[in-house]
């Protein structure tokens, strides 16, 4: 049963670590001049989109996401609308708080609103996928102790990477080092998406070293 | 030996600032100086080779052609204030570094100097200007006015006092030497930067006085008489925030024109070169005929001197070369070695054998061309020397570093073993000092000591402050390093069975989130120290470190309120999304505390860290700092522009108002009186220093110093610290202990709003509302934060201190010398006195770090009950965390002593921290007074 599960999410891992690797690839054939560095808005937006499309589909087909009780379309469609008004709020969320780090408030609006988009698909929208738009379990799976399965202690892992890899990557900003990936907000996308694939990494490899440890209530 | 832990943390910091200062005084190079006795009358001119005719004009001045402008860049070296700027001017040496912290006053200049030797050669000299001037050379002028330059906010008194007398001076015929020196610019670059309203029109007076200058010289012109010289220079340029004393560009290059009927007019614009600045003294020297001080390192500037004949060329660069070669002689044991001695003597020989031909009568070609040749060794010859010369500033007294280093270690070390103990509910740290005393180590290490002073000494090639202190006090110093030693390893062996014997003990010692934020933030701010680029910026590290503390607070502040809440709120799905990751949690209990109903408590709490960090953030923007960013317009620039003049004083007086309302909340009611007058004079002062209007008063009046207004609010700050001061004296007679502690704490409040007045009085009026935020911050952080959600006083600690260090930056600090504002050490006083001024600079200066320090003082004293230790503990930790920083520093600089930017970068740093050691040992001081007060009560 463990391992089963550990595998599982090992290959659900792997096929969204690939879909960044296809997104860093793939636009050169249909972008001219693309590189991560020139034309970064338009592979950050890839990675973006990327990731929730593989994201989305991969846990849809698995069925992750708990169990619906009422079947009906209305109720489907509150869910997703949600979902929607969550995902926004997040990205606002961290709009801000990277505002508050310190980032221009006019101008590169744009560019620091697309990082708090990747930033809420790399977190967010894997809590949406995995929890549904239930608050109360994020809440759960957040706090201390708070993981009742491999999904929640694989969310805590990529959550944390990828918010500690765009913390990191905003530290050589400010410096007069005048490299091509000090422009804002290269570093700190870099940073997230290398975070987010060290947690894609850790999370099955954490798991199964610590699967004695891990003692799940049941749901 | 057992000490308590604040006592023990102000021992500690003690010895950490003794040994600073030791390493301080290796670090920063002594400048070069000749051995000769000062202003001997000893340096006269060297015989011309194979000569028996001294030539005339050389000893007389410019001799005579027609108009050239020379014009060319000057450059300077890095230092502070313009005393050293002159120094640099007249005397022609390198000023050291050093000189920039002894000169902060002027005295007089002792060395030989250039106004000096005109003075003795009967040159009578007129000084109008700064009067700096005339304390660095008193009785060297026939006639002088001397304007005091210290009211930086004052830019057309200043010049108008140096104007008003100059139409009548050019008129008259009595004088040889008249030196002008303008302020006004320097301080409108300290007011508004370069790019302000004020400097358009301020150049354009300066251009029509030199225009007065020129024509008056112009019309004095006449047969016979010697040419006259107008040198135009600057002693330093102006950053692109307006101040100088840092190594940029802009700062370090400023333009020097000659303009004189000795030079050649030339027919177009030519490109201007780039000269040294001490290169001015010898030139200027030799063009009027007196000897060149004997401490200049600079050579002759040879563009000035080329229309002269090959004969004078030649013994001019001889006497200049002459002199540099004393100096080297003097200053280096190993001066033979040296290319340009050997370059001079070879260029001496060969200027003899061109004499011997030009007294023979010989004028063919090969003269010229011989001559011509030794010109150019000369020249090399010359600019070698002096190079070597400047070189010489960059030797370091090896020893005295070492020493000053080991004796730091030793007290981190000291520190960070006695954490356990310190840091225990006992707080009290035992060292074992008596035991150590006994051992046979301690004597062999003081053996071992003396042995090595003595070795050391015998054989140091260089200067050594530590050989030229009385050996009395060698022996203390060495007998402390080696007791210290001795107690370091009898420490460690008491830790090391007990590490053995308990291993369970370090595993349920979880460390929070909070715990290893303020760990890594720690640790990581000390390894940042190493680049010089984090240096520059480090403000940004503070304001990021900040930022996530306060991001940590949210999220320990969501995790007490929102564990058990059934709720669906709009901030409960951000909680858990903070960027620190969100693996293990605090372990605390949530007691939800009395006083307030939870609910509303709740969001208060909420807010208060994002309260703090939009206040964070809008301070930012207000104050740029650094090196790169310091250029961007500022909110602070764009208050200060005076087009938003009356924008400026509303948020001065909304900001005063809020600094009344946070602070009087605690003090008695005569206090909160005179804190009100107060800071209504702190706005009158403002008012009348020109910087805020009054709502009744439309057109700027009259500027004035604002003497009366400030002294008016010193009488209440030293009213409101008095009240202080005698409410924790009474509380030490009072028989209860209830009243006791009660009249305590109110006295201690008082003490810190007394601070916070005079920290207003001395605030820029952009830099108010930095003070109101920092109060704001305070008060709102220790209401929801610090007593709900049970810190420690370790945790609570290093949290004042970081915000400390960001408001250090956030008030426009930086780590460049540049920006320290001098200016304030002159509020309230009609002329500069050295005491106060130093200690108001210093005050306003590091007023955030104290004010959070003292903040911390009140909080844990008012803390008691929760935390009977907090005190010791609090103290310890100050120690700590300068103890840890400082240590590395001074490691640092010492291995990258060779490193491109030690001076510009590094030393202003090294200074910035010996300084802020000095602080934290003052506010150490505070909290040891308190903390004994305590401990002797029963
Ligand atoms: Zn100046
Ligand atoms: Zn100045």
């Amino acid at each position: 049963m463990w391992d089963v599960e550990i595998r599982g999410m090992a290959s659900a891992h792997a096929i969204v670590a690939s879909s960044i690797f296809m997104a860093t690839v793939m636009p050169a054939v249909f972008v001219e001049n693309f590189s991560v560095y020139g034309t970064h808005m338009v592979w950050l937006h890839c990675v973006a989109g990327s990731v929730a499309v593989v994201n989305i589909a991969v846990f849809w087909l698995l069925g992750i996401s708990p169990p619906t009780k009422k079947n009906t379309l209305s109720y489907k469609l509150n869910r997703l609308f949600r979902s929607c008004l969550y995902f926004l709020l997040s990205c606002l969320f961290f709009h801000t708080v990277v505002v508050l780090y310190g980032a221009p408030l006019l101008e590169s609006a744009l560019e620091t609103f697309s990082l708090a988009v990747l930033l809420s698909t790399l977190t967010t929208l894997r809590c949406l996928c995995i929890l549904g738009p239930n608050v109360q379990a994020w809440i759960r799976v957040f706090s201390r102790d708070g993981a009742m399965s491999v999904w929640d202690t694989s969310l805590q892992i990529t959550t944390g990477c990828s918010v500690i890899g765009a913390w990191l990557g905003a530290l050589p900003i400010p410096l007069d080092w005048d490299r091509p990936w000090q422009i804002w907000p290269i570093s700190c996308t870099l940073g997230a998406t290398t975070g987010f694939l060290t947690g894609l990494l850790a999370a099955p490899v954490w798991i199964h070293w610590h699967r004695k440890q891990l003692t799940y209530k049941l749901k | 030996m057992k000490l308590s832990s604040s006592v023990f943390a102000l021992l500690c910091l003690i010895c950490e600032l003794v040994s600073i200062a030791l390493f301080l005084r290796g670090f920063f190079p002594v400048p070069v100086k000749s051995s000769l006795s000062d202003k001997s009358k000893e340096t006269d001119f060297p015989a011309e080779p194979q000569t028996v005719i001294r030539i005339d004009t050389l000893k007389g001045g410019m001799p005579l052609w027609t108009v050239k402008i020379f014009y060319g860049f000057l450059k300077s070296n890095i230092c502070v204030l313009s005393y050293v700027r002159h120094q640099a001017l007249t005397t022609g040496s390198i000023p050291g570094f050093i000189d920039v912290v002894m000169n902060l006053n002027s005295p007089a200049l002792l060395e030989d100097n250039l106004i000096w030797q005109a003075k003795s050669a009967g040159k009578r000299i007129i000084f109008y200007g700064d009067d700096t001037w005339v304390r660095l050379f008193p009785k060297h002028f026939m006639e002088h006015d001397g304007t005091t330059s210290f009211f930086v906010s004052d830019y057309t008194e200043v010049d108008n006092n140096v104007t008003r007398h100059l139409d009548g001076t050019l008129k008259r015929d009595d004088w040889e030497i008249l030196i002008l020196h303008y302020l006004g610019l320097d301080h409108i670059g300290h007011i508004s930067g370069p790019h302000g309203s004020l400097i358009g029109p301020k150049l354009m007076e300066m251009d029509d006085i030199i225009k007065k200058i020129h024509a008056s010289l112009i019309s004095k012109e006449s047969e016979g008489t010697l040419p006259n010289l107008l040198v135009l220079c600057g002693d330093h340029g102006m950053s692109e925030t307006g101040s100088h004393g840092g190594s940029s560009e802009p700062e370090i290059n400023t333009p020097l024109v000659l303009i004189s009927p000795a030079f050649r007019r030339k027919a177009g614009f030519e490109e201007p070169g780039v000269l040294e600045q001490v290169d001015l003294t010898p030139t200027l020297a030799l063009g009027l005929g007196l000897p060149i001080s004997k401490n200049s390192v600079g050579h002759l500037i040879p563009a000035v001197f080329e229309e002269l004949s090959l004969r004078e060329q030649l013994r001019l660069l001889q006497i200049n070369g002459h002199q540099l070669s004393r100096l080297l002689q003097d200053s280096n044991p190993t001066f033979h070695k040296e290319d340009g001695y050997e370059q001079f003597r070879v260029a001496e020989k060969s200027h003899g054998s061109w004499m011997t031909l030009y007294v023979d009568g010989n004028t063919s070609e090969v003269l010229s061309n011989m001559g011509k040749k030794v010109l150019k060794q000369y020249l090399e010859a010359l600019k070698a020397m002096s190079s070597a010369l400047s070189k010489q500033l960059g030797k370091y007294d090896m020893y005295s570093m070492i020493m000053g280093m080991i004796f730091i270690l030793q007290v981190l070390f000291l520190l960070l073993l006695a954490m356990p103990e310190a840091l225990s509910r006992e707080a009290v740290v035992d060292i074992p000092l008596a035991s150590s005393l006994l051992s046979l180590p301690f004597y062999l290490l003081c053996l071992f000591g003396s042995a090595l002073h003595v070795l050391v000494c015998t054989s140091a090639g260089g200067p050594c402050y530590l050989c030229s202190l009385p050996w009395v006090l060698v022996f203390t110093v060495i007998l402390l390093s080696s007791a210290f030693t001795c107690a370091l390893v009898s420490m460690v062996a008491r830790r090391m069975p007990t590490s053995n014997k308990t291993p369970t003990k370090g595993s349920d010692w979880t460390l929070s989130e909070l715990d290893a934020l303020l760990l890594i933030g720690t640790v990581g701010h000390t390894l940042s120290l190493a680049s010089s680029s984090f240096i520059e910026e480090e403000h940004q590290t503070w304001y990021f470190l900040l930022n996530t503390l306060c991001l940590a607070i949210f999220q320990d502040v969501c995790r007490k309120y929102f564990r058990e809440q059934r709720h669906r709120d709009e901030e409960e799905d951000r909680g858990p999304l903070l960027p620190t990751g969100a693996e293990e949690g605090p372990s605390f209990s949530p007691a939800v505390e009395l006083g307030m109903s939870p609910g509303s408590e709740k969001w208060l709490a909420l807010a208060t860290p994002l309260l703090t960090l939009t206040c964070c953030r809008l301070l930012r923007s207000l104050n740029q700092t650094g090196v790169q960013w310091a250029h961007l317009p500022d909110f602070g620039h764009w208050l200060n522009s005076g087009d938003h003049k009356a924008f400026l004083s509303v948020l001065a007086a909304v900001s005063l108002v809020l600094i009344f309302l946070l602070v009087q909340r605690h003090c008695s009611l005569v206090s909160k009186i005179a804190l009100a007058l107060g800071l209504l004079g702190v706005y009158s002062y403002r008012a009348a220093v020109g910087n805020v209007l009054f709502p009744w008063q439309h057109s700027s009046r009259a500027v004035s110093k604002g003497t009366v207004e400030a002294r008016f609010v010193y009488v209440f700050v030293l009213g409101i610290l008095f009240t202080g001061v005698k409410d924790l004296l009474r509380s030490q007679v009072m028989p209860s202990a209830v009243d006791s502690g009660r009249l305590k704490s109110r006295g201690l409040w008082e003490v810190y709003s007394g601070v916070v007045l005079l920290v207003a009085l001395l605030f820029r009026a952009h830099n108010l509302p930095t003070l109101a935020c920092c109060l704001l911050i305070q008060t709102v952080m220790a209401q929801f934060i610090w007593k709900k959600l049970h810190y420690d006083a370790a945790q609570t600690t290093i949290m004042h201190y970081w915000f400390g260090q960001a408001f250090f930056y956030f008030q426009g600090n930086s780590n460049n010398i540049g920006t320290v504002d001098i200016s304030v050490g002159f509020v309230g006083l009609e002329s500069y006195v050295e005491a106060p001024a130093i200690f108001l600079t210093a005050l306003s200066t590091y007023a955030g770090p104290l004010l959070w320090a003292c903040h911390l003082l009140c909080f844990l004293s008012s803390q008691r009950d929760r935390a009977v230790m907090g005190l010791g503990h609090g103290s310890y930790c100050f120690a700590l965390l300068r103890s840890i920083p400082a240590a590395f520093y001074v490691v640092l600089v010492t291995s990258l002593r060779y490193h491109l930017f030690i001076w510009s970068v590094f030393s202003p740093k090294l200074l910035y921290e010996a300084m802020h050691t000095l602080i934290n040992t003052a506010v150490c001081l505070f909290f040891t007074f308190m903390d004994q007060e305590r401990s002797t009560r029963p």
